[in-house]
């Protein structure tokens, strides 16, 4: 298969960047998307020209890396997947991909098509976890969960970090990643002691890296490669409205 | 030099020298704990783990990773399940069971006290993942659910959907999370250790280059963690992440650590197979499908090309449960691997190039319905459609054996301490807990082993006598560790070739699959061990490097671990070579029984092969460290 590609270059944080046209040929459609970018990489590199830098790890869908817009779209036109989970298979012959960053403005740019997510990672150093000391921690058994309690605990624990939420919304909004988390912890019995203190602690943290607010256009859900649910957000607004009432009561 | 091996495992019987060590251990007052650094590479669940806890215990901890963000460690792709002695099935589990299965499955060839040890704490895992929130299956009454997985007849596995290893490092990183937070961890993300600097024969610190800006960094501390995981990649293809490297432990290696064991790697029985020369990684299906998924080929090459659903069983070879009826298809992995490759090399594997075999669904399907099937393994038939295009409840999976994981690091003691003093070595970087042959969910479980109960305990076995021993990293061996990674990444860049670093990393894989893969012989060794020095010598003067030093340069990045990986292939083919015996994985065809399978030779091989490094181009020197089993007789193993 041949194709035309459009990738947004840009050489540092500051620097401006552009879409610069590229062309590739004898893609078989079994090849990933990141292998195709892989083959272009090789070709570029043959040629004396720097290859085009993008983040990958685990090709698999898992690890949240890999942080492509394809088609205007983060992770591209092929849901629920990553984009490492892309296979060129899905695209017509000679058709024109753009490809370009996640873009978010609490994601800044890298290079070329890499960006800087640390910003998620600042949310859950706000309060995402249950601090359970190691070695402290009770029988395993002596807590029993509900199986559809823990099973839709997993659902909301299942994000991988990847922050195509955020790209993907008008707003910039990450309420999908920090409900996902805020949920995962309140839906089970050892993330009790903390419920109330965690939200409040995510949500802000959330607000002060600049992430926007959520105006229910429901685009984070449409890509989210691991298929957290909106609902998840409905269920942090309210766990933030309980909380934030909690603590002007002063409980 | 180095003088004998000193394992010091400690005396007593088995089940009492954990805690025998623990009680005799040093301790460091709370005070003091604030004295000390500690640099802990690898953010994996095993070095997730020990720097949370150590953190919690009042050290101060930097971390580093690769990646850019402690949470996308390659522990986050693991799958199917972990493994504990928690007997919740009541079908008869105990510690010594897993034990005995953990031992048996590495062929006889790990230390007996370590992985008691390991067997005695992986209760302590669950309980404390669980109190952290990690959402495990459970059954309808609220308790945890359990599954099977190969090399055992219990039901002794753990699993969190088909997402473990996601799960549990969640786990660990929200605890790391919470001491970033805390101050007690220093996070340094997108940051490689490209050497270890040893100060009067003691680790105390690393030299770094940040992946974003370039900047060549030194950091000295009081000790020195490695958790940079297995190395896989050397073969180019496997199921690890693209960044899994050697870099860590063979630069340590380079500086005087032992490497143990290194020819001893996994390759996995269950992975898609290679669909084209444009392949950058493979992709694991979690062995636990073996637990519904019969494996079989056509019983006559000719029917290899007809669509699998128009062959009848009687024309099918259910290969695994026709060799081994009491395990089937749970037999071990490398049994399972070796009889895939075996009956492909008969000409009846199936598939693009005749290298696959089926993985049918059919038989548990009617049993049990789709939809169960579904629940349990939905999202690996998601991730094997999306792949392949195929769906695998109408028809049978393809699947052939991929490399895995690395059994082979670090040589350690009792203490997860390596020769060198200081330097500390836990998960999969280490080579102490599984022999020849790792057991499914049982690198999870070692992980954190080491990560949560171990290492915090025996560091201060080191630590104790080491307050206010921290360098400056002014010291003259900083200096001249940083000019010579600078000196290396100059090197790299000022090649100016024509071949990329890629073409050489595959060239360098085909070569190590082919000679140092499923199969091994002592004419295939030597020709890779002739081989790598050339390959090597070319990259050093045909390489294209693009880029700069001093900016984020993926290529660079990945050029620095290639050429380590040149230099490591042929340490794992000397060790393949020395060991002139079949074990577990490592399968040299000389030794075997007319019916195929590997025989061992405890007379002349039951020792850990720990390598010692005597400068470039000259042969490493061999240090055995022979294995004692006190409590277990060497059996040959048999899954019949
Ligand atoms: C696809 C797959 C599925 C698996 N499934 C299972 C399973 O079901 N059950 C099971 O028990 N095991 C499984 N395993 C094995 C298991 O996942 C790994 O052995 C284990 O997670 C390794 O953990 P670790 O902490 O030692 O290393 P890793 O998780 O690999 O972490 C390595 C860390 O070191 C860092 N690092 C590496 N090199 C450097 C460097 N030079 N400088 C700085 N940082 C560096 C990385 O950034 C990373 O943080 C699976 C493995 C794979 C590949
Ligand atoms: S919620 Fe979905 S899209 Fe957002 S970070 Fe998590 S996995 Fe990615
Ligand atoms: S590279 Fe890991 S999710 Fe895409």
């Amino acid at each position: 298969m041949n194709f035309k590609l459009k990738i947004w270059r840009q050489l540092g944080r500051d620097s401006k960047g552009k879409l610069k046209p590229y062309e590739i040929s004898g893609i078989s459609p079994a090849t990933s998307f990141l292998e195709m970018l892989d083959i272009l990489n090789e070709q570029l590199t043959a040629h004396g020209t720097e290859p085009v830098a993008f983040d990958s790890d685990c090709r698999e869908g898992i690890c949240g890396t890999c942080s492509l817009t394809i088609n205007g779209e983060a992770h591209g036109p092929s849901h629920p997947a990553a984009a490492c989970q892309l296979y060129m298979r899905e695209f017509k012959d000679g058709a024109t991909i753009t490809i370009e960053p996640f873009r978010a403005r609490s994601f800044p740019i890298v290079k070329d098509l890499v960006i800087n997510r640390s910003a998620l990672d600042r949310i859950v150093q706000a309060g995402g976890f249950v601090s359970a000391r190691t070695g402290s921690a009770p029988e395993a058994n002596s807590t029993p969960v509900p199986k559809h309690k823990a099973d839709l605990a997993m659902e909301a624990a299942a994000c991988i970090g990847c922050g195509a939420c955020a790209a993907a919304c008008p707003n910039a909004s990450a309420m999908l990643f920090t409900s996902a988390k805020i949920s995962h912890l309140a839906l089970l019995p050892q993330g009790q002691p903390e419920r109330r203190r965690r939200v409040l602690r995510m949500v802000r943290q959330m607000d002060a890296e600049g992430f926007g607010n959520c105006t229910n256009t429901y685009e984070c859900e449409a890509v989210c490669p691991a298929e957290i649910s909106v609902s998840f957000i409905a269920k942090m607004n309210r766990e933030y409205a309980i909380a934030s009432l909690g603590e002007r009561l002063g409980e | 030099m180095i003088g004998t091996l000193d394992s010091r495992v400690p005396a007593g019987p088995l089940p009492e020298k954990w805690r025998r060590h623990q009680n005799n251990s040093k301790l460091v007052a709370p005070n003091n704990r604030r004295r000390f650094e500690i640099i802990i590479v690898g953010t994996g669940l095993a070095g997730g783990s020990a720097a949370a806890t150590l953190a919690e215990q009042g050290y101060n901890i930097k971390s580093f990773c690769y990646q850019d963000s402690p949470r996308r460690a390659h522990s986050i792709a693991a799958q199917g399940g972990i493994n504990a002695a928690k007997n919740y099935q009541n079908d008869g589990d105990s510690v010594y069971r897993l034990f005995y299965d953990t031992i048996k499955g590495g062929d006889f060839r790990s230390r007996e006290a370590n992985v008691y040890r390991l067997a005695e704490v992986s209760n302590s895992i669950i309980d404390q993942c669980v109190e952290q929130g990690v959402p495990f299956a459970r059954e309808y009454g609220g308790l945890l659910a359990n599954r099977s997985f190969g090399g055992a007849q219990v039901s002794r596995t753990f699993y969190a959907r088909g997402q473990t290893g996601q799960q549990l490092l969640l786990g660990a990183y929200q605890a790391l999370c919470r001491q970033i937070a805390a101050g007690t961890v220093t996070m340094f993300p997108q940051t490689e250790m490209l050497d270890l600097v040893l100060v009067d024969g003691h680790a105390k610190g690393i030299i770094t280059r940040d992946l974003i800006t370039g900047e060549i960094v030194r950091h000295a501390a009081d000790a020195v963690v490695l958790a940079t995981g297995g190395y896989g990649n050397v073969f180019y293809l496997s199921t690890n992440a693209r960044g899994c490297n050697v870099t860590a432990t063979y630069r340590a290696y380079k500086k005087g650590a032992l490497f143990a064991n290194p020819c001893y790697t996994q390759i996995h029985p269950t992975c898609i197979p290679v669909s084209g020369d444009y392949q950058s990684k493979l992709t694991l299906m979690s062995e636990s499908l073996r637990n519904d998924g019969r494996v079989w080929v056509p019983k006559r090459k000719e029917d290899c090309g007809k669509p699998p659903n128009d062959i009848p069983e009687a024309d099918r070879d259910y290969y695994l449960e026709r060799k081994y009826p009491s395990y089937g298809n749970l037999a071990p992995r490398d049994i399972s691997s070796r009889s895939a490759k075996e009956v492909c090399d008969e000409g009846r594997g199936v598939g693009p190039g005749g290298r696959g075999v089926y993985l049918d669904f059919k038989d548990a399907i009617a049993r049990l319905g789709e939809a169960t099937i579904r629940e349990r393994y939905g999202n690996l038939f998601d991730i094997y459609e999306k792949i392949t295009g195929d769906n695998a409840y109408k028809a049978p999976m393809r699947i052939y054996p991929a490399v895995h994981y690395t059994m082979g690091g670090l040589w350690v003691d009792y203490n997860l301490m390596s020769n060198v003093p200081g330097l500390h070595v836990i998960g999969e970087a280490n080579f102490s807990d599984h022999g020849a042959n790792r057991l499914g969910a049982s690198a999870l479980m070692q992980g954190l082993a080491d990560g949560y109960f171990v290492l915090p305990y025996t560091l201060p076995n080191y630590l104790a006598g080491q307050i206010g021993k921290r360098p400056s990293t002014d010291h003259p061996e900083f200096v001249k560790a940083e000019s010579e990674v600078r000196e290396r990444t100059k090197r790299m860049l000022d090649v100016d070739g024509k071949r990329s670093v890629d073409s050489f990393h595959r060239e360098l894989g085909l070569l190590l699959w082919d000679k140092c893969g499923m199969a091994r012989n002592a004419p295939g060794l030597q020709e890779a061990i002739a081989r790598i020095p050339q390959l090597r010598e070319e990259f050093w003067n045909n390489v294209t490097v693009p880029g700069y030093g001093e900016n984020f340069n993926q290529s660079l990045e990945r050029a620095g671990r290639v050429a380590d990986f040149l230099e490591f292939g042929e340490l794992m083919c000397r060790d393949a070579l020395a060991r002139d015996e079949s074990c577990g994985g490592h399968f040299r065809q000389e030794h075997q029984t007319p019916d195929g399978e590997a025989v061992r030779d405890d007379e002349n091989f039951a020792d850990v092969f720990a390598w010692e490094y005597q400068g470039d181009g000259a042969e490493p020197k061999l240090h055995p460290e022979p294995l004692v089993f006190e409590s277990v007789h060497l059996a040959t193993r048999s899954y019949k």
